[in-house]
Formats: structure tokens, sequence, C-alpha cells
């Protein structure tokens, strides 16, 4: 089911920082404390140790960043503190952090999990299917706190400790269970994609 | 999406006033230090997906084998098929294995390239008295031309640049005659001059055409 996906996505070329990196500029404080006021909103995380990665005294840089994906070019924005990518945004959709800052923090984002079957096919950027994630192997919250659709998640996978991408719900959890088929849960970053080789810009 | 709403609004006061005169901030949580392979850059446990995983193992067991063998002891190999059958988990070591031997042909052939390409350092006459030197081949072996070009003009104290050639492949002229600094320079692996054997650079020469201009 998803071989697809797998086939088409696995090929894709390197990033190369100096063609794909649209612009890059310091973020000016109004946005920069919009941006943390709508991070504290929407990650699990506490004010101070939000402070200790981005310290209000350091500057935002924004980074216009270019992706291919599903072999289409789209603009990503980057937020980096001393040139390190913490914060990505896809258009006006919620913050996410870096794969990296998430390893960091795990509890910052709602968890899902995958079955390990799934593993091989999300990371050769392949959305993630309702089954892989409803199967034995596969993890959703309980429906007393189930996710709208739209939440930003940290993708975990059967048998292993740290998260192997984070996404986008396309679901909410529930109908996830209910529907059981298609799209549950769209990838925005995975080990191994090229923001993850984007260590430090 | 209610407790979103009224988190947004906690966020908003300014906190420097409430920490001048509050209780202090209570200390930021700290953050979980975790490894990853110096190989695939994978934390370990997700090394099997990766398309090095013998030389991902060789490394951990050789740096870090208590996590060598929390991964990969027969205990951990049979917990981790978790949900997915044998017939799956064959198909993905397989998989693993065709996707290792294809980026090792693929590192094989860059390297055979490489080894087949070819420095060539050029002493060209411009009159009696001056030569100028010209470097090509320099960016098979992964030099940066600026940089390389740079590192000559400061080295001889002369002017230095990459331009292209007649047949549209860049090179380094650098003023004056400095090739066998040049080759001495890339034998020693001088600043950005690393990783070039030195039978592959060769030194020749381009005399004025007699009655030339
Ligand atoms: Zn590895």
């Amino acid at each position: 089911m998803f071989k697809k996906f797998a086939d088409t996505w696995t090929d894709l070329g390197r990033f190369s920082p100096a063609t794909d990196i649209a612009g890059q500029t310091p973020v000016k404080s109004s946005v920069q404390r919009a941006i943390r006021a709508a991070v504290l909103a929407q990650w699990k995380i506490e004010p101070e140790t939000l402070e200790a990665i981005w310290p209000k005294k350091e500057g935002l840089v924004h980074v216009k960043w270019c992706v291919r994906a599903q072999r289409q070019r789209e603009h990503v924005s980057v937020y980096t503190v001393h040139g390190e990518p913490l914060i990505i945004q896809h258009f006006d959709g919620p913050y996410y952090p870096t794969l990296r800052l998430l390893h960091k923090y795990p509890y910052i984002l709602p968890k899902v999990g995958v079955d390990r079957g799934a593993i091989r096919f999300l990371l050769g950027g392949a959305p993630m299917m309702c089954p892989g994630l409803t199967s034995k192997g596969g993890y959703l919250p309980p429906p007393e706190s189930a996710l709208p659709a739209g939440t930003a998640v940290a993708i975990h996978a059967e048998g292993k400790e740290h998260a192997v991408g984070i996404g986008l719900t396309k679901l909410g959890t529930e109908e996830m269970r209910r529907v059981n088929k298609d799209v549950g849960v769209e990838v925005a970053t995975y080990l191994g994609d090229d923001l993850w080789a984007l260590k430090s810009l | 999406m209610p407790s979103k709403k009224s988190q947004a609004r906690e966020a908003q006061p300014n906190p420097p006033i409430e920490q001048a005169e509050g209780p202090p901030a209570p200390d930021p949580v700290p953050p979980v230090q975790l490894l990853y392979c110096s190989v695939c850059s994978f934390p370990p446990e997700y090394c099997e997906f990766g398309s090095s995983l013998t030389r991902c193992k060789e490394w951990l067991k050789d740096k870090h084998s208590s996590l060598f063998d929390k991964y990969y002891s027969d205990d951990a190999l049979s917990t981790k098929l978790g949900t997915l059958s044998m017939e799956a988990q064959a198909k993905l070591e397989k998989d693993t294995a065709k996707k290792e031997a294809k980026a090792e042909a693929k590192a094989d052939a860059a390297l055979k390239k490489k080894l087949a390409s070819q420095v060539t350092i050029k002493r060209i006459e411009r009159n009696k008295r001056k030569h100028v030197t010209s470097i090509h081949g320099l960016e098979a072996f992964g030099v940066d031309l600026k940089k390389a070009a740079k590192q000559f003009s400061s080295k001889f104290a002369t002017g230095s640049s990459v331009t292209k050639n007649l047949q549209g492949q860049d090179e380094i002229i650098v003023q004056g005659d400095v090739s066998d600094e040049i080759l001495e320079m890339i034998e020693t692996e001088a600043g950005v001059l690393k990783g070039i054997p030195a039978d592959n650079v060769e030194i020749v020469e381009e005399k004025k055409k007699k009655g030339g201009d």
C-alpha cells in the first residue's frame, strides 16, 4: 500500500545549501514575540525551557528554504538561533520543532506511533496511512486525549525510543480509528531528509 | 482547542516584570542527551534503516559497546521484530543489504572517477620574462577553486583567479611561474589541496608560438 510512495520518493536528490536557500533575514522583534507566543501556545513547552533554547535577547533568523516535496518545489520557513535550525513552518501552518530539537525535548509534541512495517516507508518520504497507526504496533492517543486534524505530532515507531519524524494529522485521531484507510498523518520532516541534513546554517 | 487559547493568553504578559517581583523563575528542563551515529547520523536504533548498516555496527561496537549489545544482541533482535512478520523482516533485511551494496558501488564509482582524474599544472609563457601558471582539474578532487585561488594569491603574493578556459572548464590562473611550488603544495597537502595523489598531477609547458603576436 505504501509502495507507490516509497518508490517515487526514495531517489530524490540531496539538498545543496547554495541553491536551495532563498534568503536569510533577521526577524523583527514584534514578529519574534508573536512566534514565541504561538510556540508557547502550540507546543507543550515551559517558557523557561523555551528561553533556554531560544533566549529572548538572541535574534531569530528566518531562512527561506526551498524543498522538493512530491516533485514540487515549496517554500519552508526555517528559524534559526546561532545558525541552529530550531523551528519550521510550512506556509502559515503550525510551528514544528526540528527533529533534532524534538529529540532533545520529546514531550513538547503529542505522540502518535507507527508499526515497524511502516518505518521504511516513512523514511522514504511517504505519508503515514491509518492502518500503520491503528495496527497493534502503532499508537494513537486514547479517546479522552484525542487530537484534532491539523495537529503537529511527534511520530514514534514500534520498538524505538526516539521519534522518527514529525507530522501533521490529516484526520482527527478518532476519525483515523473509524475510517482506517488512506493518509492519517502527513510527514513534515523525518530522519535523513533534507532538513535533517541541515545541521547548521 | 479552548486549552490552547487560554495557554496563549497566559503567554502574553511580559515575563521580565514578573521575574523582577515574583519568585525566581523555575529552572528549564534539561535536554535529553542522545547519541547520533557518526556514520549515518541517525540515532543508532535506526541505523538498520540506513544504507551503511555494516559500518554503523562496526562504529557502535567500537565506540559504544553497551549500546551495541542493547540493539544487536540476540534478545534485542528477536524482540525488535515486534508485530512485523518474519517475511516482512526478511524483506527489510534484504532491502537493507541491497541499499548498502548500492551505496558502496556508488562510493566505489566516485572513488574510481576521482583516481582517474588528472590535475594539469601548465606553465604558460606570456613573453620572454613573463609567465602565468594555470591549474586545471582540482575540482574533481573536491577542492573549492575559489578558496584554492585565494590560497595561491596569499602564498605567492600575486594575482590569482578562477577563469574559464577555451573549453569552458574552470581553471585557476596564477601570475608568475609557480608550477613547481604548486606541485609541492599538492604533495604536502597544503591548505585546501587535500587528497590529490601526486601521480595524478602533471606539469606541462606552453611555449609562446614563434612568430605569434
Ligand atoms: Zn548509523
